[in-house]
């Protein structure tokens, strides 16, 4: 018998766009076009034609531990939806050998009317759970999620961090051969997500086999062993993880590092400041999602001023994914840029801040924006206008797999002196 | 963990061809989550009112004094001797139980709308709780039956013995019907709109505030097409016993009703299990 866990072969899932603008919605308008055309078989033009999965074909062996990333809309969660059998293939075939365990997004099937302890029962039966095994494993999971002294408490009283830890520690004490992993790190605290990649970890050492889906590359070197690297509904790449990931960064399939302000986004009162566009650069000069701890990146922000304005200063505000902040900066900080901009004719400006190398730490980042004229306007702000990712691979102290507090990570002069 | 390599369940993803099959297997393996399911919406439904649990015996006791001073006493509709209250409370038991099941059946899957696009499980089980939540509802209304009968001195007959057969076929009417509706609803959100109107209708097509015995004999089995006449006409005959049945026999109307409701549930549930396979793309 061969221990393969995940086979399958030539899958592929097709979604119609077409439905989306011709789907009957209702029932009228379904006998409308039934009266009116009851025989025709209503052709779907290629266009309207959406692989979300294409002649995917792989084998996973029991035990093995594989990350998927993939931009959005690459059909990672549409992989991970076919293989949980929430949705059928369009053709081709899989075959799954064991009881398979989604942890999809975290709560999924929680009542916010009923207490944790009555929710744990709950959405273990809907992750699959036998109730004996729930009763068995009671204890484990209040304990896991830190929340005992509320679990008779509807869970809509909790705060989010303890509906999180809840969420998450019934999702991990499904003891399931194939646990599906998709994206739960992308919320709570680090030291949530601490606990929970501790958790799947010890998952992965019991012999189970993990498909993990995530943005967070460093979470996926971390943990997975080797890694599929999906784009437009294809894997365009099976390799070690630190193959695939240097692959997957560097090759621009990383989700974009642009934010593109439509005319309808912009609020009148921001005239004549208009903001365009934001990016995030590497090293290249391309734009990405994800910066390397090691190299420098620029934050780039475009924008068209229709009039002249007098003493603007555009700038970046630094946060933490909690929401800290961790600095603030503008584009005439330096006196000397002061007394040269300050006013700024009508056209089209680009303000770019480089951000040495060594800033930040491990995690993901959010660049707020801000137009202004001291004291006098403000023009334009969004506070969360793009965020990126920090992938610590060769950070500072990288050697001790350990969660380093702080926001910043920086490469500082250590002496050392015996004496 | 302890493998056990003979035991691993294999599970094949092949696309959706042909008919499906029926599968009912799947369910007896799920039936713990249709419990969970059943217990959340009891646990649910009377979450945040004041008078809670009681509005289980006062929806049927209020419209029981509602339709006995309009249809009872204004109105005079016959009963065949028996007491107006009795005689429409024995029927407003199985209607509301009815009522209130196809609604929570044909709705609620639409409503699991995150669930059913995130996780597997059979999605039967949803309609299927929905059904199984409203007997608890019943079986507490059932004491007021009970001290009205007690008032009304009505002797219990072996008859009795029969109600929870028509109540199981209230049961599968409401679920038959709820399957339909439900997967229905998926696709054509009207169905959410047509629910209430359509419970509004039955309710006036079914002899729940006048009797069968208002139609003539020779026809009255013809009314055993609309299911919800034989459960509740089997409900009174259940109930009211030997002065009831003297006036009627309410044999064939039985059998074309529980025929009916069958064909109604057997074609819900091919009709559920072939189109629950587009549930989380359409949903």
């Amino acid at each position: 018998m061969t221990d393969i866990a995940i086979h399958v072969d030539q899958l592929s899932k097709k979604y119609k766009l077409g439905a989306m603008y011709e789907r009957q919605d209702t029932l009228r308008d379904f006998l409308v076009s039934m009266v009116r055309s009851p025989f025709r078989k209503r052709p779907v033009s290629d266009n309207q034609i959406l692989w979300a999965l294409k002649d995917i074909s792989f084998d996973i062996e029991r035990g093995s531990v594989i990350g998927i990333v993939g931009r959005n809309g690459a059909g990672k969660s549409t992989l991970l939806k076919v293989l949980s059998r929430v949705t059928d293939p369009t053709s081709g075939i899989g075959e799954i050998r064991g009881r398979v365990g989604s942890l999809l997004e975290v709560g999924t099937g929680f009542h916010p009317e009923l207490t944790g302890r009555e929710n744990i029962y709950l959405n273990g039966a809907i992750l699959g759970m036998k109730r004996t095994e729930i009763e068995k494993k009671f204890d484990e999971i209040v304990d896991f999620s830190e929340v005992a002294k509320f679990i008779d408490t509807p869970v809509k009283r909790y705060s989010s961090g303890m509906y999180l830890r809840l969420a998450f520690a019934v999702a991990a004490h499904l003891e399931p051969d194939i646990l599906v992993v998709d994206e739960v790190l992308a919320v709570g605290d680090a030291e949530f997500q601490r606990k929970c990649l501790g958790k799947m970890s010890d998952v992965a050492e019991q012999g189970r086999t993990v498909l993990f889906v995530s943005h967070n590359m460093s979470a996926i070197l971390r943990l997975t062993t080797e890694t599929l690297v999906m784009e437009k509904g294809r894997i365009v790449k099976r390799a070690p993880s630190n193959e695939a990931v240097d692959y997957y960064l560097s090759s621009g399939f990383a989700e974009t590092g642009e934010r593109i302000w439509n005319i309808d986004e912009i609020p009148e009162n921001a005239a004549p400041f208009r903001p365009k566009a934001l990016r995030i650069k590497n090293e290249q000069g391309l734009v990405v999602n994800t910066i390397r701890s090691t190299e420098d990146m620029t934050i780039e922000f475009e924008y068209q001023l229709d009039d002249s304005v007098t003493g603007l200063r555009v700038g970046f505000y630094l946060m933490s994914a909690r929401g800290e902040f961790i600095f603030t900066t503008f584009d005439t900080d330096e006196p000397q840029k002061y007394e040269e901009f300050s006013v700024r004719e009508p056209g089209l400006y680009f303000s770019r801040c480089k951000i040495p190398a060594d800033t930040f730490n491990d995690g993901r980042f959010v660049v707020g924006i801000n137009a202004s004229t001291y004291r006098i306007r403000r023009y334009f702000q969004d506070e969360r206008a793009i965020t990126f990712n920090i992938d610590p691979a060769g950070a500072p102290g990288m050697q001790w797999p350990e969660q380093r507090l702080g926001p910043t990570r920086p490469r500082l002069n250590w002496e050392i002196e015996k004496i | 963990m302890t493998t056990n390599q003979n035991q691993i369940p294999i599970t094949y993803l092949r696309p959706a061809k042909g008919l499906a099959a029926l599968n009912l297997k799947d369910l007896w393996d799920y039936r713990e989550l249709i419990y969970f399911l059943t217990w959340r919406d009891l646990k649910v439904r009377y979450k945040q009112t004041v008078l809670g649990f009681s509005w289980v015996i006062l929806q049927p006791v209020i419209n029981m004094v509602v339709f006995t001073v309009l249809f009872g006493q204004l109105l005079k509709v016959p009963t065949d001797g028996i007491p107006y209250p009795i005689f429409s409370f024995a029927a407003l038991l199985p209607w509301l139980y009815f009522a209130g099941s196809l609604t929570r059946s044909s709705t609620t899957l639409v409503g699991s709308a995150n669930l059913i696009s995130k996780v597997f499980f059979p999605r039967m089980v949803i309609p299927i709780a929905g059904v199984l939540s409203g007997l608890v509802d019943f079986l507490v209304s059932l004491i007021v039956l009970v001290g009205m009968m007690l008032y009304y001195q009505i002797i219990p007959t072996w008859n009795l013995l029969m109600l929870p057969v028509f109540l199981f076929l209230a049961m599968l009417t409401a679920l038959g019907f709820g399957l339909w509706l439900s997967a229905l609803n998926v696709r054509f959100r009207d169905v959410n709109y047509l629910v209430p109107f359509l419970i509004e209708i039955w309710k006036y097509a079914t002899p729940v505030i006048y009797g069968a015995t208002l139609i003539p004999e020779r026809f009255r089995f013809l009314l055993g097409l609309n299911p919800m006449t034989g459960v509740v006409e089997g409900f009174r005959w259940a109930i009211l016993g030997s002065q009831y049945v003297e006036n009627f026999d309410p044999g064939p109307l039985f059998i074309v009703s529980i025929t009916i409701t069958l064909v109604i549930l057997i074609s819900g549930v091919i009709f559920f299990r072939n189109t629950e396979r587009t549930f989380a793309d359409i949903i």
